[in-house]
């Protein structure tokens, strides 16, 4: 039966579902507790299930995600949230030298089902050191999961398959997706490692994920608008990625277009301009176009902002240029 | 900081306590880790052991005495310079071979190396070489340990090194607000890598900086095997007994450079000289001798001993195979679950 929510309602659920399912689980970072979260996704959750599983911690980033760590390798299952993924700098040595490798270092004995959430990506005024998309730069780690949930049904139930994982896995929330309402079912249970089709169409293949999923699909609505059939791929799993979902769909459509709220360089969208171009060159009749964030700290003025980030408009211009000219 | 005196010794109460057997034990353990540490150095100038080669020679006394003071089912988080660590926790002098041979019979199968040594079966949770970097993994034990109501405690070995990191103060002060059971065991050996304490510490008195997070820090001789043990044994009970984190600062010295690429133009052969005056394995064995608990014969006798082993852990080393190259991949990702 689905039921209409946010997708920050939809996130709270989940973790509300986790903690209650598993007495493993905690949920631990700043003001996760008794603030409710920075973008209140854990409001409640304190008075719920109390502070020995719903834990504030001190602003100490690289400590926390590091005693998130220790506690997985304990017995725990717990789910470590990071403010934003600028924050997660702080800890990026806990997780590349530590979270992501401990498997492998030690030979197959320890395991660190940790799951760490943090919020991601511009639009919200907020400057250059709230407002970035480092997930491509997680998803380049061997041995970690990165999830990008996109829609309201996949905050809602992406968290579930994320505490199967039994290696780290990292949930990047674009932070304009928290006040999207949509329908859920509740009991859906997908293969968080499978991307999906938004959107069928036989024209383009636009291949995103998160946050900037909203913006390609108002794109292909007015792309519809004048004949132009835009199949949409919502990545869901940013590593593995679900490399035969696109390719199938390129070879289908014969063009694609990467929307990648990251910067251009070195991006996601450039791995997966890669991933095409050596293993869907022949099908293409138009090289691989990408829609991503102009190459500049993102800033404050609100005109400079929509400026820099990927938006409709930019991904529909993109794809008509494509199609005028390999037409 | 020059040695510590050799006078003061509260390590007299384990002396006149523990059974003849019982010390002998200690000593053999730390010769055990010196003269495997000694074959390593032997083996890498042979071509046998690669990379990084950190020796804790000189150092032995704080790995056996804290060794001696943790219960099987505690947990261990250690840092780069860990054979001693490794062999004092009962890790096999085989399997520790092994590993630095790069073996696929090697505690960590060969993919961590003499550096990042791991054994579940003995709770040693690494063999980290990011300075600092094990501390918040010993918190997040501590924390599950307290969570799942068991007794564990967590010792986090570190050097003076990591003191300046901000982890270590992250660390203190999260497992301090908690009230988790961890010992955090400095081990001050005076350099970080070749920086003495004196240029990178604005306050050397590493014992004291527990204070500022309100937990108990304490000082102890790290030359003295048996006031290691003491003041370990102490400090892990009340951690066990939920009077939350303890720091114990053990000074004390590396004989051999760094690494085997350390030319060690920091320290003089004067300093050096002057803290082998305080070999933990001679100022155990002179006091075991003094008290006519050890002479020629059982000291040669454990001397045997030892050698024999490390020789097998040596062959068992040469023996053992290599991973093979199509399990390259192999453990960078869990089997998942169905």
């Amino acid at each position: 039966m689905p039921t209409t929510m946010t997708y920050r309602e939809a996130v709270r659920a989940a973790l509300a579902e986790a903690l209650r399912s598993d007495e493993r689980v905690l949920l631990m970072g700043e003001d996760v507790g008794r603030y409710g979260g920075a973008f209140a996704c854990s409001r409640g959750l304190l008075e719920e299930f109390g502070p020995e599983r719903v834990r504030d911690t001190p602003l100490s980033e690289a400590t926390f995600v590091g005693a998130g760590i220790g506690a997985a390798l304990g017995g725990m299952r717990p789910i470590v949230e990071i403010m934003t993924c600028n924050f997660a700098l702080l800890a990026l040595d806990q997780i590349v030298n530590h979270a992501a490798i401990m498997r492998h270092m030690s030979g197959g004995q320890f395991s660190v089902p940790l799951v760490i959430r943090m919020a991601s990506g511009g639009g919200r005024r907020v400057a250059a050191q709230h407002s970035n998309s480092f997930e491509g730069w997680f998803a380049r780690l061997p041995g970690v999961t990165v999830l990008a949930p996109a829609t309201v049904q996949d905050a809602r139930t992406m968290l579930r398959g994320a505490l199967r994982e039994p290696d780290p896995v990292l949930i990047f929330e674009h932070i304009l997706l928290y006040p999207v309402q949509g329908e859920v079912d509740e009991q859906a249970d997908t293969d968080i490692r499978r991307a999906a089709v938004r959107r069928p169409g036989r024209d383009v293949s636009l291949i995103t994920y998160g946050g900037s999923l909203p913006k390609t699909l108002a794109a292909a609505e007015q792309l519809a608008a004048e004949g132009i059939e835009a199949e949409v791929i919502d990545l869901r799993c940013l590593r593995p990625l679900d490399t035969e979902l696109f390719l199938d769909s390129v070879r289908r459509t014969h063009r694609a277009v990467v929307v990648d709220e990251a910067w251009y360089t070195g991006s996601l969208a450039a791995e997966i301009s890669a991933l095409i171009m050596e293993r869907a060159f022949y099908d293409l009749d138009a090289p691989v176009a990408r829609v991503c964030s102009a190459e500049v700290p993102l800033p404050y003025a609100g005109h400079l902002e929509d400026a820099a980030l990927p938006q409709a408009a930019a991904i529909e211009r993109t794809v008509k240029e494509m199609m005028a000219g390999h037409g | 900081m020059s040695a510590p005196e050799a006078t003061h010794r509260p390590g007299q109460a384990l002396l006149s306590g523990l059974p003849r057997e019982a010390l002998l034990e200690r000593l053999r353990e730390m010769l055990r880790i010196r003269r495997f540490e000694e074959r390593c150095a032997e083996l890498y100038t042979q071509g046998k052991i690669h990379g990084f080669l950190h020796l804790c020679i000189g150092e032995e006394a704080v790995a056996v005495g804290a060794m001696r003071a943790l219960r099987p089912e505690d947990n261990v988080v250690s840092t780069y310079r860990e054979h001693g660590h490794a062999l004092a926790r009962g890790i096999s002098a085989a399997a520790v071979m092994a590993e630095m041979f790069g073996k696929a019979n090697g505690c960590s199968r060969g993919r961590g190396g003499s550096m990042h040594l791991f054994d579940a079966q003995h709770r040693f949770f690494g063999g980290h070489a990011i300075v600092g970097g094990g501390l918040p993994i010993a918190v997040g034990l501590a924390l599950a340990a307290r969570m799942r109501q068991e007794a564990r405690v967590t010792c986090c070995f570190f050097g003076d090194g990591a003191v300046a990191e901000g982890v270590f103060h992250e660390s203190l002060n999260l497992a301090a607000l908690w009230r988790l059971p961890v010992l955090f065991l400095c081990e001050n050996n005076l350099y970080a890598m070749g920086t003495h304490i004196t240029r990178h510490q604005s306050q050397i008195d590493i014992a004291r900086k527990a204070a500022a997070y309100g937990l108990p820090g304490q000082a102890v001789d790290g030359m003295a095997v048996l006031e290691v043990e003491e003041a370990a044994r102490a400090a892990v009970a009340a951690v066990r007994a939920g009077e939350g984190p303890r720091l114990l600062e053990a000074r004390t010295y590396r004989f051999r450079a760094h690494s085997m690429y350390d030319p060690e133009l920091y320290r003089s052969r004067e300093e050096v000289a002057q803290w082998k005056q305080r070999d933990p394995i001679d100022l155990l064995a002179g006091a075991l001798r003094q008290a006519d608990l050890l002479d020629d014969a059982a000291l040669a006798q454990l001397e045997g001993e030892v050698a024999a082993e490390i020789d097998l852990a040596v062959a068992a080393a040469e023996a053992g195979p290599w991973e093979p190259v199509q399990d390259l991949l192999k453990d960078v990702h869990s089997p998942r679950f169905a």
